[in-house]
Parts: C-alpha cells; sequence; structure tokens
C-alpha cells in the first residue's frame, strides 16, 4: 500500500507540475488566459464534464468503465424538455424527474453488470446505444426551447460572483473526496478495485457497492444534463456526444489506474483541470475546436503511457 | 473456446445436424431471423424485396460486414477497437483524394489498405508490448483520427471521382462487387480462423492468454498481427465504402464503431473472448442492414434505429452471459 501510494504521490506531483508548465506556456500564447473573466468562464464550461468525473473516479477505482454517461446526459436533457413542454409539468418537477432517469438509467447499467456478470465494458457500450437512441427516438429531432427566465440562473447566473455551477461542482468535489477518502464505502471502493475476490471474502458487498456507483453515475449525469440545459438554453437530442472521452480522459489523467485499486478525487480534479486548460488555451491560441480533440486523445495515450511506467517502476 | 468445444463434445454422438447446430447454433438463429424479416416485410411492403431494394441493402451494408470480420478477430482476442469508424472515415478520404488527384486507381486502393494496417498495428503494439487497455487506446485514437480528420478536410465533399475507381459499383454476373467481396472474405477468413495454427491462436489467446502463452503462442506478436489484419479489413471496407457513391464525405460516419462492434457481438463473437465465427457476423451485418431498410418500409421513424441497435446488442450480451452460465 505504501509503496502504491508513493508511486501515486510522484504521480500528482508530475501532474501538478505539468499543470504550472501548461498554464504558463498557455500564458505566453495569449493575454486573455490569465484574466478573471476568463477563468471563471472556463469553470462554468467544464462543470458538466467535471461533475460526471467525480462518480467516473469511483466506477474506474472499482476496475469498470461507464461509456454511457454522455446518451445518459442526451436521454435526460431530452427527458427535461418532453416532461416541461409536451407533458406540461412544471419546471421543477420536470428537473427532478429528469435527474431520477438518470440515476434508474445508471441502476439498469448497475444490475446488467452485477446479475448478469457482463463487463462494464460491454454493457455500457450498449446502453450507450440504447439510451442514444432512445434520446433520438423520443425527440424525433425536434430541439425544446423557450426556458423561463428564472432556469438560466442554473446554468449562466452567478452567486457571489463566480458562476452558479461551479459552486454546484466545489460542492459535490469535496463531498465525493470526503466519501473515497474517509468513509467505509471509500474503503470498499478501493477494495472492490484491488481484489474483487478478496474483498468479497473480507465481507464487503461487492455488488452493492457497484450497484450504488453505478448509480450515482447515472444521477450525476442527470443533474449535469439539467446543469447543461441551462447553460445552453435549449434542448437537443446530440447533447453530450463524446462527453465520456473528456471525462475518462481527465480521470484518468489525474492518476486512476484503469485497471482500478487506485485514483483520487484531487487527481481526477487537477486532471480536469489541465484538459481545460489545455481547450481553452488551444482555442486562444488559434486552434480550431477539432484540433483540440486531437490534443486530448494524444494527452490520454501519453498518460496512460507514463502511468505504466510509473507503477512498474514502483512495483520493481 | 472451452464452452465451444465441451458443446461439440456433448453433442458429439447425436449426429451432424445437432452437432452443426451446436458450434453454430447463433449463426442458424440469425439466419432464421433474415428469412423471417424478408418474408414477414415482403408480405406487408412487396417493394422491400424488390431486387432494387435488396442491392440498397447489401451494396450500403457490404463494408460493414467486411469491418465486422476484422472487428471479430479483435474481440475474439479479447481486445476491442472502438476506433475503427473513424479509420475507415480517414481511410475512405485517403483513398478519394488520391484518386481525384490522378494517382493510378490501383494505388488508390492500396494505399488506404496499407495505412490501415500501420494504424492499427501501431494500436497493436500499444496494446500488446506496453499494455494499455486495448478501450483506452482505441478511445484515444478515435479522437484524433476523427479530429485530425475533420481539422484538415473541414468535412469537405469529395466529387469527380473517376469512374475506373468506383469498385463498388462494379458487376459481376449481374451482382454487385460488394456482395462478392463479402462473400468471399467471410469464407477465407472463416476458413483462416477455423484450419489453420493462426486462426486457432486467436481464439487460444482470447479463451486464456495465460494458457496460451505456455503453450507456446507468442501472444504478444500474434496480437499486433491481429490488429494489423482488422487494418487491412478496415481498409478493403473503407474502398468499398469511399467508392459506392459518386461522392465522399471527408467526414467520419456517425455510430460506424457501434454498428460494425454490433455485428460481430450480435453474430455470436463472445464479448469475453475466445469463442465466435465471422459467418455470424456477415450474417448480423445483413441482419442489422435490413432491419435498418425494413423500418423505413413499415413507416417506422428512422430515429428509433439506434434504440433497436442497443437492444439487439443488450439481449445477445444477455443471451450470451445467461447461456454461459448454464454451461459453465
Amino acid at each position: 500500500m505504501t509503496l502504491s501510494l508513493r508511486s501515486f504521490m510522484r504521480h500528482e506531483a508530475v501532474l501538478g507540475i505539468l499543470l504550472v508548465l501548461v498554464l504558463f506556456v498557455l500564458a505566453q500564447q495569449s493575454d486573455k488566459f490569465f484574466t478573471t473573466a476568463n477563468i471563471l468562464n472556463q469553470g462554468r464550461l467544464m462543470t458538466e464534464i467535471g461533475l460526471i468525473a467525480l462518480p467516473m473516479t469511483f466506477v474506474i477505482i472499482t476496475g469498470g468503465i461507464d461509456l454511457s454517461v454522455g446518451s445518459i446526459l442526451g436521454l435526460c436533457a431530452i427527458l427535461l424538455g418532453v416532461f416541461w413542454q409536451n407533458l406540461g409539468l412544471p419546471l421543477p418537477a420536470a428537473m427532478a424527474l429528469a435527474v431520477c432517469v438518470g440515476a434508474l438509467a445508471g441502476l439498469v447499467n448497475g444490475l446488467i453488470i452485477t446479475r448478469f456478470k457482463v463487463p462494464p465494458l460491454i454493457a455500457t457500450l450498449a446502453t450507450l446505444a440504447l439510451y442514444r437512441g432512445l434520446a433520438e427516438g423520443i425527440s424525433q429531432a425536434r430541439s425544446v426551447r423557450g426556458y423561463p427566465e428564472w432556469f438560466f440562473v442554473l446554468g449562466q447566473g452567478e452567486v457571489l460572483g463566480v458562476p452558479t455551477q461551479l459552486w454546484i461542482l466545489i460542492v459535490f468535489a469535496i463531498g465525493a473526496a470526503a466519501i473515497l477518502g474517509l468513509t467505509t464505502f471509500g474503503r470498499a471502493t478501493y477494495a472492490v478495485g484491488a481484489n474483487e475476490t478478496a474483498a468479497r471474502f473480507s465481507g464487503i458487498n461487492v455488488d452493492r457497492t457497484k450497484l450504488l456507483i453505478y448509480t450515482a453515475s447515472g444521477l450525476v449525469s442527470g443533474i449535469a444534463a439539467v446543469i447543461f440545459v441551462s447553460r445552453v438554453s435549449t434542448t437537443r437530442s446530440d447533447m453530450g456526444t463524446g462527453v465520456e472521452l473528456d471525462v475518462i480522459t481527465a480521470v484518468v489523467l489525474g492518476g486512476t489506474s484503469i485497471f482500478g485499486g487506485r485514483g483520487t478525487i484531487i487527481g481526477t480534479v487537477v486532471g480536469l483541470i489541465l484538459v481545460q486548460a489545455l481547450k481553452n488555451g488551444l482555442a486562444l491560441s488559434g486552434v480550431k475546436g477539432d484540433g483540440t480533440i486531437v490534443v486530448i486523445g494524444v494527452v490520454l495515450i501519453f498518460a496512460i503511457l507514463a502511468s505504466n511506467l510509473f507503477s512498474r517502476n514502483g512495483d520493481g | 473456446m472451452s464452452v465451444e468445444t465441451a458443446t461439440v463434445r456433448r453433442s458429439a454422438s447425436t449426429g451432424f445436424a445437432a452437432r452443426t447446430f451446436a458450434t453454430y447454433g447463433q449463426e442458424f438463429i440469425i439466419l432464421a431471423c433474415i428469412v423471417v424479416l424478408f418474408v414477414a416485410v415482403g408480405l406487408i411492403a412487396p417493394r422491400f424485396i424488390s431486387p432494387t431494394n435488396l442491392t440498397t441493402i447489401f451494396v450500403g451494408n457490404a463494408y460493414i460486414a467486411v469491418a465486422a470480420i476484422g472487428m471479430s478477430m479483435v474481440i475474439i482476442s479479447g481486445h476491442i477497437d472502438v476506433s475503427v469508424g473513424s479509420l475507415i472515415g480517414v481511410l475512405a478520404t485517403i483513398s478519394g483524394t488520391l484518386a481525384v488527384s490522378g494517382y493510378p486507381v490501383w494505388f488508390a486502393w492500396l494505399a488506404p489498405v496499407i495505412v490501415g494496417m500501420v494504424v492499427t498495428s501501431f494500436i497493436g503494439v500499444l496494446v500488446a508490448y506496453v499494455r494499455i487497455p486495448s478501450i483506452v487506446v482505441t478511445l484515444g485514437m478515435l479522437s484524433i483520427l476523427k479530429g485530425g480528420l475533420i481539422s484538415v478536410t473541414g468535412g469537405a465533399w469529395i466529387t469527380n471521382l473517376p469512374p475506373d475507381y468506383l469498385i463498388a459499383q462494379f458487376r459481376l454476373f449481374g451482382i454487385p462487387s460488394p456482395v462478392w467481396f463479402m462473400i468471399a472474405l467471410t469464407a477465407l477468413a472463416a476458413m483462416f480462423m477455423r484450419y489453420t495454427a493462426f486462426g486457432r491462436s486467436i481464439y487460444a489467446i482470447g479463451g486464456n492468454g495465460e494458457a496460451a502463452r505456455v503453450a507456446g503462442i507468442p501472444v504478444e506478436r500474434t496480437t499486433v498481427t491481429i490488429f494489423a489484419i482488422h487494418g487491412l479489413f478496415a481498409g478493403i471496407a473503407a474502398v468499398l465504402f469511399a467508392t459506392q457513391l459518386q461522392v465522399i464525405q471527408s467526414t467520419v460516419p456517425p455510430n460506424l464503431e457501434l454498428t460494425v462492434i454490433t455485428a460481430s457481438v450480435v453474430g455470436g463473437v463472445s464479448i469475453l473472448g475466445g469463442t465466435g465465427t465471422v459467418v455470424g457476423s456477415t450474417l448480423a451485418a445483413i441482419l442489422f442492414a435490413a432491419i435498418g431498410s425494413s423500418l423505413i418500409f413499415l413507416n417506422v421513424s428512422a430515429y428509433w434505429l439506434r434504440a433497436v441497435q442497443g437492444l439487439l446488442i443488450l439481449a445477445t450480451v444477455l443471451a450470451d452471459m445467461a447461456r454461459r452460465h448454464r454451461i459453465g
């Protein structure tokens, strides 16, 4: 444990230095980069990915993966619009219901994985298609607009000069860090990822732990959907396409082992900031949106490459 | 591997028909589904089984079946490639660009195949030697290829393709060439996987990597080769895809990787590796194309297609797991 902890601290240190370096280089490229307005705006843009990255950290620590988060986001966003506009529900009820659907979608993932023993990769690849398909089928490519003014506070408003959703992200991140670092549930999460059989024999309810984590992943994706809709003022069925890549990149970049058993919320947050800084910095330096996708792909592969080398050194 | 062998052995005494069904059960089920679908939808909407529509179904989807052959090998060996859709998009664009730039036609056909093999071999090296899980490598590769393609081309259309380049529009004995490609490549790959030592080692690696190593199979080298073969099929698929119309849109066909993986998994390739055949994946690709076409003839909105796709994968995967638990 001490060995892996040491190699892990090393990863975080490397990540921290990398972040400082990236920030420094990007600040040289554009004088807009280090302004308060830009930094707060970036916080607004990274909230949805940041929120989903928190339960994703738990998921990956258990040795699993959840590829369906982007589709759950799309499904919840569509249902929010449908509940409110087509079924005529009050908007707060529609918001709550949409989040519940997210939790339900996550629960279904968890049940497929724990009851039928389907590998998480395949289970969530299937539900990625299913949930996005439901979103497309329900919406029939129609978008929902015309939300009331108060609804935009969530995604476009400010509290004490800081974007509303950034507060939500901060509260959730602290909560997630506390659960992972301080509670028995957090210890159980690590134990399941490190050695599932051993965890089962030491009395941990492995299936219940996984079920809760995948449900949380769906629930938080639902919350992210509501914030997303509030931020962009409209609902479309292709919302959140490819979000899983950004989320997994942030988590893995943050030092969470894709093989399970290792990772922290702090690492995920640093990884998240690094990804967002890269995106923003490149955009300010004149790189087009599609070019930044390439950089994220390269960063993802190199992060795992580096992490593999580190863990090999740690083991030796 | 072990499940398949066990099933075959148990039914060995019950005759040829039962034995064949035990080995190719999934394939027969899909074949039955295809026949039932064509008959049922054909009765409701006769134009569904008209030669024109059948040609549309096969010519428009044969490249998916071809790509699914390579994907099946990758999944049987216990890996996955979620970047195949982006790869086909990139290769089709390369092929079309070469064709309109005045390069010889054979070069425009060959180049994407070689580039495809180089890219997937690189993936294979990262997976086999550097030990990065294939899902992570190919997720990263997906965004590199997709982002790279769009930022280079801006999604522009490639037009004025030379007529002798459009290989997917050639016909032999009145049957479009993509159908011949699909049948020939499936048959070749099926025999390769069943009767060659290399083919058997694909199953061995997916069934139990450690056991395969102990049995003397060079696991790393074989894995890279499997990915290279997968790139070969992706390259051929890209050429068929690029030449089926008069124009090529230089973007990534949406959800193509999922369609290819669906064909493999629904075709009976076990998600846990070790079992499955390419005959099944080709049949599944045909079934899925027919379902997509029948939705149109039954006046169901095409927007439900992906939901059907997701349900199909899920149902097959659950059935696969249930069968495993019963046998094992």
